[in-house]
């Protein structure tokens, strides 16, 4: 096996994995780790795509994307933090409230 | 005067000005309102500029810093690009002015307003930016971009539904990129590119491709709130305020539904894209009934404009089914028109649903039983608004809805039809039972006063919304120009 397969092989299961923690689970800080742990695989997957050939030098470009990739899982992460932190100053409960959910339909 | 014109990258300047207007109105609260309204008034400029510039000289591709495309970032104003540019800086223009009554500068919501326009400007920069991007990870940021500022405008109320809401759009929208931007990954491996032109012609039918198509395509379809994947749609669109739930419904909706549209015809048509094709229709004509039956039952008025909505992302989502050979143009353009249509109408029906919860403290339905005087003309509005909702002639709705029914027949898919025409039938009946609710014979004791910054510009736009088919001739040629389609635009039926 490749290095490069192992890398995506990986990525791909800690998506499925982050993709599963993040339907369920209720708690709202385990949803926004569920969340960057789906981004981190997504991440690999993007590292493994630059190995390109036998030449032993990697593709740079993916590895910009990826750095780019982690402002944007960082700013949601904060954003996220704030809103959970606060939602749990007014109702003092740590999951999105259930009797909403059921009315939405 | 032609070169001054040309030479300038205007459609480049509607991306910066916003985003640098946004930092302004973040360092200068105090004055973040004149901030947003100059901004709003120099993007239309800007956009007419832009057309101009596009009309007299070629299609212009800009790459960032200049570097060549399969490295550099390309940014595009192609047809699309400039309708859909033109199109937000008209409504993004009319919901400002309409901001600018709702959330008073004085007074002691005072903050919401300080919030309001840094985060409204980011919005429409970053939707600015996904019009103009020409590749796949471009549109990626830019997308991300568009949704952070709109999870922050939905908690912008601050209590606890509105928070709940806000935190339940950002998971769902989190899970839609991050499946796009898997399937961006996937396609990078293969052909070292993620540039829109390169990668459509390279693609080949290939197991992986079509892997990395059907993620993209999830992960977009849930950020567009299709059917059944529209469950967090109509909490997040009503819980924000009127300004915003406007914006959410008319623009961001929008711009998840765009990467598609560029997707399926630019980077996919070497795919094998049949059967997804009609899976998105069944699941489209499934969001149109259900829908508007939705819409039908709501008890409040926000809610009823958010079903609505799922009920016409519906329609947009019938392009795809439609789009063969020959009715290639007539399903896109169909598609396009429809986008441009219910941007208008449907941030009209925001904005008056906004005013009729300020004036009259509630927006249950049953509240507008004898609506008479101010509110009276709001209802007024409210109808002109819904009528390319609905989908009448000579509204844009009318003219999307006939095309799309011009391209079902020529592509002997008739079993679109009745859907089509039961959708509209459905819209009717909801409308009506607003307007039914309006012209209750109630004696009311007194009439509130509404300030006529939240009453003209719904006005102005609902009647644009419903004269929209007149005029619709030069925003069609524009789109056309530079389109991915070819075959001719069918408006008869025929063989």
């Amino acid at each position: 096996m490749s290095p490069a397969l192992l890398y995506t092989g990986s990525g791909i299961i800690l998506f499925s994995i982050g993709l599963h923690a993040l339907l369920v689970h209720r708690h709202l800080l385990r949803k926004i780790l569920a969340a960057n742990i789906m981004g981190s695989g997504v991440f690999m997957v993007f590292i493994a795509m630059g190995v390109h050939g036998d030449s032993g030098v990697a593709d740079p470009v993916p590895q910009a994307m990826v750095l780019t990739g982690i402002v944007v899982s960082l700013c949601f992460t904060a954003v996220a933090i704030v809103l959970a932190v606060r939602l749990n100053k007014l109702t003092g409960c740590t999951t999105l409230a259930v009797d909403e959910e059921s009315s939405i339909d | 005067m032609t070169e001054l014109i040309v030479q300038q990258q205007w459609f480049l300047w509607m991306t910066l000005l916003p985003l640098g207007a946004a930092v302004a109105a973040f360092l200068a609260p105090r004055q973040a309102h004149w901030i947003g309204l100059v901004t709003a008034l120099l993007l239309p400029l800007c956009a007419l500029a832009a057309i101009a510039a596009a009309t007299l000289s070629e299609t212009q591709t800009i790459t960032a810093g200049n570097w060549p495309t399969p490295l550099g970032i390309a940014l595009r104003s192609d047809g699309l690009a400039l309708v859909m540019l033109a199109v937000t800086a008209l409504v993004g223009f009319i919901i400002s002015c309409y901001a600018l009554g709702y959330f008073p500068v004085r007074g002691h919501h005072q903050s919401r307003a300080r919030y309001f326009w840094p985060l409204w400007l980011f919005l429409w920069g970053g939707c600015n930016a996904l019009f103009i991007s020409g590749d796949l990870f471009n549109l990626y940021v830019t997308l991300e971009l568009v949704t952070l500022a709109s999870v922050a405008l939905i908690a912008l109320e601050g209590g606890k539904a509105a928070l709940a809401a806000a935190l339940r759009y950002l998971f769902i929208s989190l899970l839609g990129s991050l499946a796009y931007l898997l399937g961006v990954g996937i396609l990078y491996g293969t052909y070292a590119t993620v540039d829109i032109i390169l990668l459509g012609d390279m693609l080949a039918a290939t197991r992986l491709n079509h892997a990395a198509m059907s993620l993209m395509i999830a992960g977009l379809v849930l950020k567009s709130a299709l059917f059944p994947l529209h469950f967090w749609l109509p909490q997040a669109h009503t819980m924000a305020p009127a300004p915003v739930s406007a914006v959410l419904s008319a623009l961001v909706v929008k711009c998840a539904y765009v990467i598609l549209l560029r997707l399926w015809f630019e980077v996919f048509p070497a795919l094998d894209t049949i059967a997804i094709g009609h899976l998105l229709g069944l699941l489209g004509s499934i969001a149109i009934i259900w829908g508007s039956l939705m819409a039908l039952r709501q008890e409040r008025l926000k809610l009823l404009i958010a079903y609505s909505t799922v009920a016409q992302i519906g329609y947009l989502f019938l392009v795809f089914p439609l789009a063969h050979t020959e009715t290639m143009a007539s399903a896109w353009i169909g598609g396009v028109l429809l986008m441009m249509a219910h941007a208008c109408g449907k941030a009209a029906m925001f904005m008056v649903a906004g005013t009729i919860h300020h004036t009259a403290g509630s927006d249950r339905i049953s509240r507008l039983a004898g609506a008479g005087g101010p509110i009276g003309v709001l209802v007024v509005v409210f109808t002109l608004a819904a009528g390319t909702i609905i989908g009448l002639p000579p509204s844009g709705g009318f003219f999307a809805k006939w095309l799309f029914i011009n391209a079902a027949l020529v592509s002997g898919q008739w079993w679109y039809l009745p859907i089509i025409l039961s959708g509209t039938l459905l819209a009717a009946a909801y409308i009506a039972r607003v307007l039914g609710w309006a012209f209750l014979d109630v004696k009311r004791s007194s009439y509130p006063v509404i300030p006529w910054m939240m009453k003209w510009p719904p006005l102005v736009l609902s009647i644009i919304a419903l004269l929209f088919g007149l005029i619709a001739y030069e925003p069609v040629q524009l789109a056309l120009s530079g389109a991915p389609v070819s075959s001719p635009v069918l408006v008869e039926f025929g063989p």
